[in-house]
C-alpha cells in the first residue's frame, strides 16, 4: 500500500463522486473520464501494462467519448432546472452499499496473490495474454468477435433505415 | 490508377521548390521595400493636374468646366470656379480652378474624369505609396499638391503623353492659322474698302 | 570514438546523475530525461515553423519570411512574443475551467507519447513491454481535448468543428491501428526497441527495414495517411481550415492557449512521425551498413525530419478534402486494405525465406491497391472529379 496506491485511489474516487455529484452532464462525463483514468493508474501500478494500456485505450478513448456525444446529440447537455439528487437517495444508498459489500466480500476471499516479479515488468506479459486468448479463451474472443459484429450490423441497419425513411 | 494525380502534384511542386532556388520566373517575389517591380505604362492610381511649362499657376491646362466634377461616381472631386481669366495654351482668355480637391480616400480610379475632360487637364498618376497617419486631411489633396508638370507626364505614361501633345499643337495649329486666316482676311477687307473713286463713267 | 558519439547523451547523463547520492540516482535520472525531452522537442517545434513558413513560401513561388534574423530563423522568438503578449480572451458564457484544460490537456497528452520512442541506441525514456499500445492508449486522449475544446467555448461553430475533428480522428484511428498490427504480427512483440532491433540487420548491406517489403510498403503508405488525419494536418485539416473560412474547435482561444494548440498539433506531428519511422523506417538504423559509424540518434532524427518536410510538402500540393470525402476515403479505402495487408503480412510470414513471397506478397499488395482504386473511381467514391458547366 505505497504513497502512489492512495493517491490515485484518491484521484478515482474524486472522480467517481464528482461524475454522480455536478449538475452539468458533460462535467459528469469528464469526471468519469477521470475516474476512468483512475482506474488505468492503478493497473499500472500493480505492472498490469496490457491492461492500463487496454483500458486507457478503450475506456478513455471510445467509451468516454461515446458517452459525450450521446449526452450532446440527447437534451442531456442542459443543465436540470430541479435538484439532482432523487427522491429516492436513502434506498439508493443502502443498495449500493449492499452491493459494495458483496462484491468486496468476493473479491477479498477469491484473491489469489500472483508472486510481483521485478518493478517494472508485468506478471503477465502481452505474449502471455495473446497466447492464452488464442488457445484456452478462443472461445470468448470470437462470441465477443460475432457480438461486436452484430453491434455494428445492427447499427448501420438502423442508420439505413431512418435514411430510408427519410427519404 | 488511384494516386495519379497526387504524384503528379507532388512532383510540381517539387519542381517548384527546387526552381524557386535557381530560376527567376519560378520565384517572382522582390524584396519590397528594398527592390521594387516598374509598374507598367498603363499603371492608373490617383488622378493628378498637368501643367505645361515651369510655373504651375500659369501653365495649368484646367479650366475649371467642372466636367470631371459632376461625372465623377463618387464625387470626390470639389472644384470652385475663380472670378478672373487666365490665358490658355493657345492664348485665349479661360477660366481657372480657385480650388481643385480630389479626396483620394474616397476616389476609385475609375479614370472617367480623364475620359470626359476636353482639356487634356486631369491625368492618372502611378503613386500609390500615399499612407499617412492624418486619417481626413493627409488624404484630401489640393490644387498644388495635384499639380504636376508635363515631363512628369512623359516621365509616367510616354506615349500617352506624347499622343496628348500631338493633339493639344494640332488644336494650337488650328487656331493659330484660324487667326492668321482671319488676320490676312481682315487685312484684305481692309485694303479693298478704299473702293473706286466716284465719277467713274465706265 | 563513434562509439562515444553515439552514447554521448548516455553518458552525459550517467556523468551528471553521478554528482548525487545513490538512492537519488534514478529518479535524477529520469527526471532529466524528461527535461531534455521538454526542451528539445519545442526547440524543434520552432525550428520546424520556420521551415514550414519558408518551404511553403517556396513551393508557392515566393519568399518565406527573412526579416528577423538571418534567413528568418528567428522568425519562432517574435511569434512567441507575440502570442504570449495578446490578451487572453475567454467568452462570457463559455466554461472556463473546460475552456482552461482542454489545451493543457492536449499538450500534456502529446508530451507522454515520447517516452516510449526510441530515439537512438540505448536512448528511450521508458522502455515498456507494451509500449505502442500505450502510445495509441495516450493518441486517443488527444480526442478527448479536441472535443473539450470545441463544447467549452459555447459556440455553434466550435461545436461542429470540434464534432468533426473527432469524428475524423476517430475514423482515422482504425487504419492507424491496424496497419502497425502487421509490424507488431511480423516483429512479436509490442515494445518499440524490439521493433527497431529486428529491423537493425543487414543483408549484403541493406537494412531489413519494413518498409523495403510489400507490406510494409502498403502498411507505411496507410499509416501515412492515417498519420495526417489524425494531426489534422493538410489535406486532412478541415477542423482547423474551418477556422480560417468559419470557425473551428479553437476559435475562441487567443494568446498563449492558441499556442499550445499550435504547439500540442506540432508536437503530435512529430511523435507520430517518429512512431512511424520506429514501426516501418528502422527508427535509429543506418541505411547502408557501412554508415554505422554516424551516430545513431542522427538518423533517427533525420528520418523524423523527412517526414516532417514531405508533411509540408502535401500541404503545399494537395487541395483540402470535404469531410464525406474524408470519411468514405477512410471507411471504404484504407481499412479495407490494411485488412488486406494484415493478410498478406500474415502470409509473408508463413512463406518463410525465398523469393517467392515477394512475388506473391508484392502481386497481392498491387492487385489490392489497383482493384479497390478502380472500383471506388467507378463508383464515383473518389477519383478526378467531372464537372458540368451551366450553358
Amino acid at each position: 500500500m505505497s504513497f502512489a496506491f492512495y493517491l490515485i485511489a484518491a484521484l478515482t474516487l474524486l472522480g467517481g463522486l464528482a461524475a454522480v455529484l455536478l449538475k452539468n452532464t458533460v462535467h459528469c462525463a469528464l469526471a468519469l473520464t477521470v475516474a476512468f483514468a483512475g482506474q488505468a493508474l492503478l493497473f499500472l501500478d500493480l505492472d498490469a501494462q496490457f491492461a492500463g494500456f487496454a483500458q486507457i485505450l478503450v475506456y478513455i478513448g471510445a467509451v468516454a467519448i461515446l458517452v459525450v456525444f450521446a449526452i450532446l446529440l440527447t437534451k442531456g447537455s442542459e443543465t436540470p432546472k430541479g435538484s439532482v439528487y432523487s427522491r429516492h437517495a436513502l434506498a439508493g444508498l443502502v443498495i449500493a452499499a449492499g452491493v459494495f459489500v458483496m462484491l468486496g466480500w468476493a473479491v477479498i476471499w477469491s484473491v489469489r496473490v500472483v508472486p510481483r516479479g521485478p518493478a517494472g515488468t508485468p506478471a503477465v506479459t502481452v505474449l502471455d495474454i495473446g497466447i492464452a486468448l488464442m488457445s484456452r479463451y478462443v472461445l470468448p474472443l470470437e462470441i465477443v468477435a460475432l457480438l461486436l459484429t452484430a453491434a455494428m450490423i445492427g447499427a448501420v441497419i438502423i442508420a439505413m433505415h431512418e435514411k430510408e425513411r427519410a427519404k | 490508377m488511384l494516386g495519379e494525380g497526387l504524384l503528379k502534384g507532388l512532383a510540381e511542386t517539387a519542381r517548384n521548390f527546387a526552381g524557386s532556388f535557381v530560376s527567376k520566373e519560378r520565384l517572382t517575389t522582390v524584396q519590397y521595400p528594398e527592390q521594387r517591380i516598374a509598374p507598367i505604362e498603363a499603371t492608373r492610381d490617383f488622378p493628378f493636374l498637368v501643367y505645361d511649362g515651369d510655373d504651375w499657376q500659369a501653365g495649368m491646362r484646367c479650366v475649371a468646366c467642372q466636367i470631371c466634377e459632376k461625372e465623377c461616381p463618387p464625387k470626390c472631386i470639389y472644384i470652385v470656379k475663380s472670378t478672373d481669366k487666365k490665358p490658355d495654351y493657345v492664348g485665349k482668355p479661360q477660366f481657372y480652378p480657385a480650388r481643385f480637391d480630389i479626396d483620394i480616400s474616397v476616389c476609385m480610379s475609375c479614370q472617367i474624369c480623364v475620359e470626359v475632360c476636353p482639356f487634356e487637364a486631369i491625368k492618372m498618376d502611378t503613386e500609390f505609396e500615399l499612407s499617412t497617419t492624418d486619417r481626413f486631411g493627409g488624404l484630401l489633396f489640393d490644387r498644388e499638391q495635384l499639380a504636376k508638370s508635363n515631363e512628369y507626364y512623359h516621365r509616367i505614361h510616354p506615349t500617352e503623353a506624347e499622343a496628348v501633345d500631338a493633339v493639344l499643337a494640332g488644336a494650337k495649329a488650328k487656331a493659330e492659322a484660324k487667326t492668321t486666316t482671319a488676320a490676312i482676311a481682315s487685312a484684305v477687307r481692309g485694303a479693298e474698302i478704299p473702293a473706286h473713286p466716284a465719277g467713274d463713267g465706265d | 570514438m563513434t562509439e562515444r558519439l553515439d552514447q554521448i547523451f548516455v553518458w552525459l547523463e550517467q556523468w551528471l546523475v553521478s554528482f548525487l547520492p545513490g538512492s537519488w540516482r534514478p529518479m535524477a535520472c529520469i527526471v532529466l530525461s524528461v527535461v531534455a525531452i521538454i526542451c528539445l522537442f519545442p526547440a524543434l517545434f520552432a525550428l520546424t515553423t520556420v521551415f514550414e513558413r519558408k518551404g511553403l513560401a517556396r513551393i508557392q513561388n515566393r519568399i518565406g519570411p527573412n526579416r528577423v534574423g538571418w534567413l528568418g530563423i528567428l522568425q519562432p522568438v517574435a511569434d512567441g512574443i507575440k502570442s504570449l503578449t495578446k490578451e487572453d480572451i475567454v467568452p462570457l458564457s463559455a466554461d472556463a475551467a473546460v475552456h482552461f484544460l482542454a489545451p493543457v490537456l492536449l499538450v500534456v497528452a502529446v508530451f507522454m507519447g515520447f517516452a516510449v520512442l526510441p530515439m537512438g541506441r540505448n536512448m528511450v525514456l521508458v522502455d515498456m513491454d507494451a509500449g505502442l499500445l500505450f502510445f495509441f492508449a495516450i493518441g486517443a486522449s488527444t480526442e478527448l481535448s479536441v472535443f473539450m475544446a470545441g463544447w467549452s467555448s459555447r459556440n455553434k461553430y466550435s461545436l461542429l468543428g470540434a464534432m468533426r475533428a473527432v469524428a475524423q480522428m476517430i475514423s482515422y484511428e482504425v487504419p492507424l491501428l491496424m496497419s502497425s498490427v502487421a509490424v507488431v504480427m511480423i516483429t512479436g512483440s509490442l515494445s518499440l526497441t524490439k521493433i527497431v532491433a529486428a529491423q537493425n540487420q543487414y543483408t549484403w548491406g541493406l537494412p531489413h527495414w519494413y518498409i523495403f517489403t510489400p507490406w510494409g510498403a502498403a502498411g507505411f503508405l496507410m499509416y501515412a495517411i492515417a498519420a495526417t488525419a489524425e494531426t489534422n494536418r493538410s489535406p486532412f485539416d478541415l477542423p482547423e481550415g474551418e477556422s480560417e473560412l468559419v470557425a473551428g474547435y479553437h476559435t475562441e482561444y487567443s494568446g498563449f492557449k492558441f499556442a499550445l494548440f499550435f504547439l500540442g498539433e506540432y508536437l503530435a506531428m512529430f511523435s507520430i512521425s517518429g512512431l512511424g519511422t520506429t514501426l516501418f523506417l528502422g527508427g535509429w538504423s543506418a541505411p547502408l551498413q557501412a554508415l554505422n559509424w554516424v551516430p545513431s540518434w542522427i538518423w533517427f532524427f533525420s528520418k523524423l525530419m523527412l517526414s516532417i518536410f514531405v508533411f509540408i510538402w502535401l500541404r503545399g500540393t494537395l487541395p483540402r478534402l470535404r469531410q464525406d470525402q474524408l470519411m468514405n476515403f477512410a471507411w471504404k479505402f484504407v481499412l479495407p486494405l490494411t485488412l488486406v495487408n494484415l493478410l498478406v503480412a500474415a502470409a509473408w510470414r508463413f512463406f518463410g525465406d525465398g523469393w517467392e513471397r515477394w512475388v506473391v506478397c508484392s502481386a497481392v499488395v498491387l492487385l489490392a491497391y489497383v482493384g479497390m482504386g478502380w472500383s471506388g473511381m467507378r463508383r464515383g467514391h473518389f477519383g478526378p472529379r467531372s464537372y458540368r458547366y451551366a450553358e
